[in-house]
């Protein structure tokens, strides 16, 4: 790979653009390229590295080069993804459309060719175009992780939330079966039309045994998220439902999963702010009905408009632990990545 | 004089009514005769090889004519030039082409008119031009019409665009009619449609894709269908509105209405609208978005019957190419489009024929009679003796897949490499001359 001239890797993604569709089998795309086996796979690698001595966990990763190609600012996936490579001890590069040739208008292909040949092995791309990290994927035929892409996808976010669940509800969080989540439920709630976390999250969880309830207003839940497992067989009671009503959702909640919402995505609605708020902010009244509700949420945050604040900083809250399972879960598919077995 | 002599072949030219085995004699760029196999025996003989087309198995029709391509000349000759454009036209069949005005400068006035369909372009087939309906594509002031009809100009579109604001619509329709020629109506309510890069619905929902909506083409529809009334009643003229690549069952419901109480509508379908749904976009496939969208498998039905019932007018093929580097980018940035020219006829045959068992003689009609009479063309569309020189001769029963290598388009930006096909070309004749042999 690495001796590729730079005119026969353009060939040669090209050629795998419009023939093939195949990825190198260490990227991350989507929650849909992960069979449950790939999940307790990765489950069971998190796990392994999270108990190794850490001056161990330095080699696993040693002299080997991650990118970290950033189209959109972020705090959490890109210090965890940069941390969780520097602890496995790989060397990262970090660019970002700010500061790099991406402002003169350099095109994806071509910043990822650049990547490669400057020795990347792996890159892990967020970027504001849904399906970003398949066309990188496809014209540089290294892993690709993605960060983050458009309404599209968050697969790591998937796989934290996962282990967090697992972690809190005490189950064995160092695998994964069709019967692990079993008779779990999980209420999404938000803006489920532009979310990533949401659809990745709704396309894991019930191929493991959960039910998630995707709950919010017409306008930002459309009906067609019903479909998102379409033609998946699922483990008995589990799958996606559709609901309006977040205090009905709860009702059945054992975890709740609260999206960010942004005041401007609330201008094609039938709704103002304070409605929102009144019908679907996790408050300390309704947190306060159901004392085993694990409460999580991706954030960024907003305290105040769909989380209280003091809801956040409850003991039945799970933010910041999701935060340190993203450190621990990206360093599985870091060395799923590059290939590297335990 | 010249001569071209096709023999052993089958006519169908459902605009006389012929549908039997037939000799073509072609003569001075015109049909000379269409006579019984061996009444022409004698010039067989003298006529040389290279003026002998053996049709033997074959279809001979009318050449086909499709009434909307982009042949990106001039300005954007990276993609396709007018040569090159045609010449994958003439692989396809095609003896007519319709040219949109979204070149650049997009096509407004008589003089860029003229420039494109000067004989120095290289034309390989009767080149035609729908020159802009309003003033750069702008939507803003209708164009010079009288005058680009003098030029030639067989219809006016801001194709790429709509007509957007009731009033310039009406004016163009108003217009049009009073010259005779059609507008030809890229259905899209773009206030509906912004940031869409795909068909609405749960395969945009779960690619994380803004979805275009049925309603974003149909509302434009019914719009320019209530104009057509109103300017009926008002004015007393009778406009001619044509409304470009149907992509929806809503949209064809309300054309069919339409047609009913009398109004003058025509459409066209796409090929790749009566082949493919919106699960074709796959994992972000670029050549799998155009504009309209791929719908999904209801709405590709409802293509299908209403080229089934003759709601349908025409087939079009929307030939729109675009370099690789354009399409090879994120999903939501690459432009709208794909080729066409070559792969019409097979997946007619393929889809229409041979699936939905359209006879025939109905694909000709769609591919060269009813298009001849959307555009007002006399003497095309025909093997009518005394009727233009330009013939299609295919192998109605032959299998192949098509390969975008061998495309005659500089542009390799289609769905279809690699897919079946069925109905091949075997020659084309334009103006009694062959320019293409397959």
């Amino acid at each position: 790979m690495g001796t590729l001239t730079r005119e026969a890797a353009a060939r040669e993604g090209a050629a795998a653009f419009f023939a093939g569709r195949e990825y190198h089998p260490g990227s991350l795309l989507s929650v849909e390229d992960l069979s449950v086996a790939d999940v307790a796979e990765i489950l069971a690698t998190t796990s392994e590295l999270e108990a190794m001595d850490v001056s161990a966990r330095a080699k696993v990763l040693e002299w080997r080069t991650l990118a970290l190609l950033f189209y959109e600012s972020s705090t959490r996936t890109r210090t965890s993804f940069e941390l969780a490579a520097k602890s496995l001890g790989a060397t990262t590069t970090l660019v970002s459309d700010k500061s790099s040739s991406i402002e003169k208008g350099e095109s994806l292909k071509d910043t990822g060719l650049t990547l490669r040949a400057l020795g990347a092995e792996a890159i892990v791309l967020r970027h504001p175009a849904s399906g970003a990290p398949e066309l990188l994927a496809r014209v540089t035929g290294l892993p690709v992780l993605n960060a983050g892409d458009g309404m599209h996808q968050h697969p790591t976010q998937a796989l934290l939330d996962l282990r967090t669940i697992l972690l809190r509800l005490n189950r064995d969080a160092a695998t994964a079966t069709a019967d692990t989540l079993r008779g779990v439920t999980v209420a999404i709630t938000g803006d489920i039309r532009h979310s990533r976390v949401a659809r990745s999250n709704a396309m894991l969880l019930p191929r493991l045994g959960a039910k998630v309830i995707l709950c919010g207003p017409q306008e930002l839940l459309p009906e067609e998220a019903s479909d998102l497992l379409a033609g998946n067989e699922l483990p008995s009671g589990a799958g996606i439902e559709i609901a309006r009503n977040f205090d009905a959702a709860l009702e059945c909640a054992d975890v709740a999963m609260m999206l960010r919402i942004q005041k401007e995505r609330l201008l094609g609605t039938a709704l103002d702010l304070g409605e929102y708020v009144a019908r679907y902010q996790l408050n300390g009244a309704r947190l306060a009905r159901y004392p085993k509700l694990l409460v999580m949420h991706p954030g960024p945050i907003i305290r105040g408009l769909e989380i209280a604040g003091e809801v956040a900083d409850s003991a039945q809250s799970a933010i910041e632990e999701q935060v340190a399972q993203g450190l621990a879960v990206r360093r599985a598919v870091l060395v799923r990545a590059l290939g590297v077995r335990q | 004089m010249s001569e071209l002599l096709i023999i052993g072949g089958h006519v169908i030219d459902p605009a006389s009514g012929v549908d039997a085995p037939r000799d073509v004699l072609v003569r001075d760029w015109k049909i000379a005769a269409i006579e019984e196999p061996g009444r022409l025996a004698n010039l067989t003989k003298s006529l040389p090889k290279e003026l002998r087309i053996d049709a033997s198995g074959c279809v001979v029709s009318p050449g086909f004519i499709d009434v909307h391509v982009h042949l990106r000349e001039p300005g954007q000759t990276h993609k396709e030039t007018i040569a090159t454009g045609t010449a994958a036209a003439a692989a396809g069949g095609f003896t007519t082409v319709v040219a949109m005005p979204n070149t650049t400068p997009v096509n407004d006035s008589a003089e860029s008119l003229a420039w494109m369909t000067d004989a120095a372009r290289n034309s390989a087939v009767h080149l035609l031009a729908m020159p802009a309906a309003t003033v750069g594509s702008m939507g803003e002031r209708i164009t010079d019409f009288a005058a680009l009809v003098k030029a030639g100009a067989v219809g006016f579109t801001d194709d790429g665009k709509p007509v957007l604001e009731d009033h310039i619509m009406r004016a163009a329709l108003v217009a049009a009619a009073r010259l005779g020629v059609p507008i030809s109506q890229h259905a899209e309510d773009t206030r509906l449609s912004g940031g869409c890069s795909m068909n609405a619905g749960p395969v945009a929902f779960r690619l994380g894709l803004r979805g275009m909506t049925v309603e974003a083409e149909s509302r434009i529809v019914e719009r320019d269908i209530r104009l057509l009334e109103e300017i009926e009643r008002a004015e007393g003229l009778r406009p001619h509105l044509h409304v470009q690549h149907v992509s929806t069952a809503r949209a064809l419901d309300a054309i069919r209405n339409a047609k009913a109480r009398g109004l003058h509508v025509t459409c066209e379908a796409a090929p790749h609208h009566f082949t493919l749904t919106d699960e074709r976009v796959g994992d972000y496939d670029t050549n799998a978005k155009m504009n309209p969208p791929l719908r999904c498998e209801a709405d590709r039905r409802a293509v299908i019957a209403a080229l089934l019932d003759g709601t349908v007018d025409c087939i079009a093929t929307d030939h729109a190419p675009h370099a690789s580097h354009e399409k090879e980018v994120e999903f939501e940035r690459a432009p709208n489009g794909i080729t066409g020219l070559e792969t019409a006829l097979g997946l007619a045959m393929r889809v229409l024929h041979k699936e939905n068992s359209l006879p025939l003689a109905r694909i000709v009609e769609l591919m060269s009679t009813r298009p001849a009479a959307v555009v007002g063309l006399k003497g095309r569309g025909t093997l009518r003796v005394g009727g233009a020189g330009d013939v299609t001769v295919f192998n109605a029963g032959a299998e192949w897949l098509f390969d975008a290598r061998q495309s005659r388009s500089i542009s390799k930006n289609t769905p279809f490499d690699g897919a079946a096909m069925l109905g091949q070309v075997k020659a084309t004749v334009c103006r009694g001359r062959v320019i293409f042999r397959g």
